[in-house]
């Protein structure tokens, strides 16, 4: 917080590129009105919620986003010899609040969105929306996760994982259904973002009425359970750089 | 001109020294463009009225968007000439016998270009290989390929020209960060970087057009997709040159300005 014109001008960049998205998602539905059936408060929900997810995450978990620096100087011998646990060490290194511009943004889109779509504010309803973020930021904290114990492998960072981090905040803007069936299939059972968005975000407007759906994102956030095993996995196979 | 070939020459030479990152980049920039055209196939399908262009040609700019991202990238900023106005290194640079916009320049020219050799040959190969209406097709006829090569070549060279401007603001905000973000998030939406801009609405198009940014990426892709053709096409190629030429002089302009002020900053 230093440079406060520094800060403000990033968070507004930040906030913008996110609205440029937006942007963009508006002139494609004004346009055509709906996709696949979705209308553009039904898409917002979706959007909003893997946008508030992810900068959440962001903000916190940003030390495994540059946990390879950490290996490529390292730095990481330093942290693996003091007396706390590596990734209460690696989550308190580095927070980015900046990232509250698309936090922001996020929590406008949703308070439009909600009713908007005609959502009767119930409890079971306040619930879903709870455990979608939830499961949302398990799942991101999940992939920063292995996206750090992947580069004890590779030591340099893996530009592939983006498909993974950025991609899913990208394309996890439109209900993933869009994307088609196989797509549907690859975001439930081999990175579960579909588990915290799109079943339910059907629950959650009404289009499904499932309630086992609500809390698929519990599910989702056992995801972080793998990752972090092969966090620990890569650990102990770590050797240092030696710089 | 031989010192700039000269370092043309370095940073294109470094370019490819990651290999490894290459092929994930690569494999990376694949799957982007490939969920990106699976998006707008939704829209397609939802109503092909309102389609601004056959959903072929689409495949086709999204591939070839994928294919020179490095050119047309507007998050890349060269970090080294930020830090040497901000540290005071800019000192030595001035120091040396040559102009330092034409330097600065080639630099940027060089690393885009060497990034873009590297990587468009495997994904415009994989593109073509799709099977239809996914792929990327060949483009309408011999003149529109050369035009398409002509257009690129002074898109490159409006980027360029512009990002300039953002490096010489560095001299007057000494905080860079900031406005490198806000540049980059207006050229990618104004380029067409994140819908092609025949997608957006008819009333702001005649604003986008008057913009610098639409003749960065926007003018050869829609050229070799076949949105513009003939002499719509040789328009827009003296737009973009009108644009270089702008946006080279300012650039010139401010650095005279900036360098006659600048204070180094002790270090």
């Amino acid at each position: 917080m230093q440079y406060k014109a520094s800060f403000f001008m990033t968070a507004l960049g930040q906030f913008l590129i996110s609205f440029t998205t937006f942007i963009g998602m508006y002139f494609m539905l004004s346009r055509f009105n709906s996709v696949k059936g979705f209308s553009l408060s039904e898409i917002l929900i979706c959007f909003s919620i893997v946008l508030m997810a992810f900068s959440i995450t962001e903000c916190f978990a940003r030390g495994f986003d540059v946990f390879p620096r950490l290996i490529r100087s390292g730095d990481l011998d330093r942290i693996i010899v003091r007396p706390r646990g590596i990734v209460f060490q690696v989550l308190t290194s580095n927070m980015e609040f900046s990232r509250v511009g698309r936090l922001l943004q996020a929590v406008i889109m949703l308070a439009y969105a909600i009713p908007a779509c005609g959502v009767q504010w119930t409890w079971d309803k306040v619930l879903t929306l709870a455990l979608m973020l939830f499961g949302g930021v398990a799942v991101f904290t999940a992939l920063f996760i292995l996206y750090a114990g992947i580069s004890f492998f590779t030591i340099e960072g893996l530009e592939f994982m983006n498909i993974f981090t950025d991609g899913s905040r990208e394309f996890g803007k439109y209900p993933l259904s869009v994307y088609g069936e196989g797509m549907l299939k690859i975001y439930t059972f081999v990175v579960p973002i579909a588990l915290f968005q799109y079943y339910p975000f059907l629950y959650l407007v009404g289009r499904s009425d499932n309630l086992w759906y609500a809390f698929l994102p519990l599910l989702a956030a056992l995801f972080i359970i793998p990752c972090y095993l092969f966090f620990r996995f890569g650990l102990r196979k770590y050797k240092s750089t030696g710089s | 001109m031989r010192k700039y070939l000269s370092f043309f020459r370095i940073r294109f030479i470094a370019g490819p020294q990651y290999r490894a990152a290459a092929w994930a980049g690569i494999a990376t920039q694949f799957a982007w463009g490939g969920m990106n055209i699976l998006m707008f196939r939704a829209f397609y399908e939802s109503g092909q009225n309102s389609f601004p262009m056959p959903f072929s040609s689409l495949s086709s700019y999204i591939w070839l968007q994928q294919a020179f991202l490095a050119l047309f990238m507007a998050w890349f900023f060269d970090s080294e000439i930020f830090d040497s106005i901000v540290s005071g290194n800019i000192a030595y640079e001035l120091c040396r016998p040559c102009d330092i916009y034409g330097m600065w320049f080639t630099k940027n020219l060089a690393i885009r270009i060497s990034r873009a050799v590297l990587r468009c040959m495997p994904i415009l190969i994989f593109a073509f290989l799709l099977p239809k209406p996914y792929c990327l097709s060949l483009p309408a006829d011999l003149l529109s390929a050369v035009l398409f090569g002509v257009s690129t070549v002074l898109g490159l060279l409006v980027i360029v020209s512009f990002s300039m401007l953002i490096y010489i603001s560095a001299f007057y905000t000494v905080s860079p960060m900031g406005v490198r973000i806000l540049a980059t998030s207006v050229i990618e939406f104004f380029a067409g970087a994140l819908i092609p801009i025949p997608f957006f609405p008819q009333w702001l198009q005649p604003f986008i057009y008057a913009l610098p940014f639409a003749s960065m990426q926007n003018t050869p892709f829609l050229i070799y997709t076949g949105f513009l053709s003939g002499w719509e096409a040789v328009k827009s190629i003296g737009l973009q040159l009108i644009w270089f030429i702008i946006l080279f002089v300012l650039g010139q302009l401010l650095i005279k300005h900036a360098i006659k002020k600048v204070v180094v900053q002790g270090g």
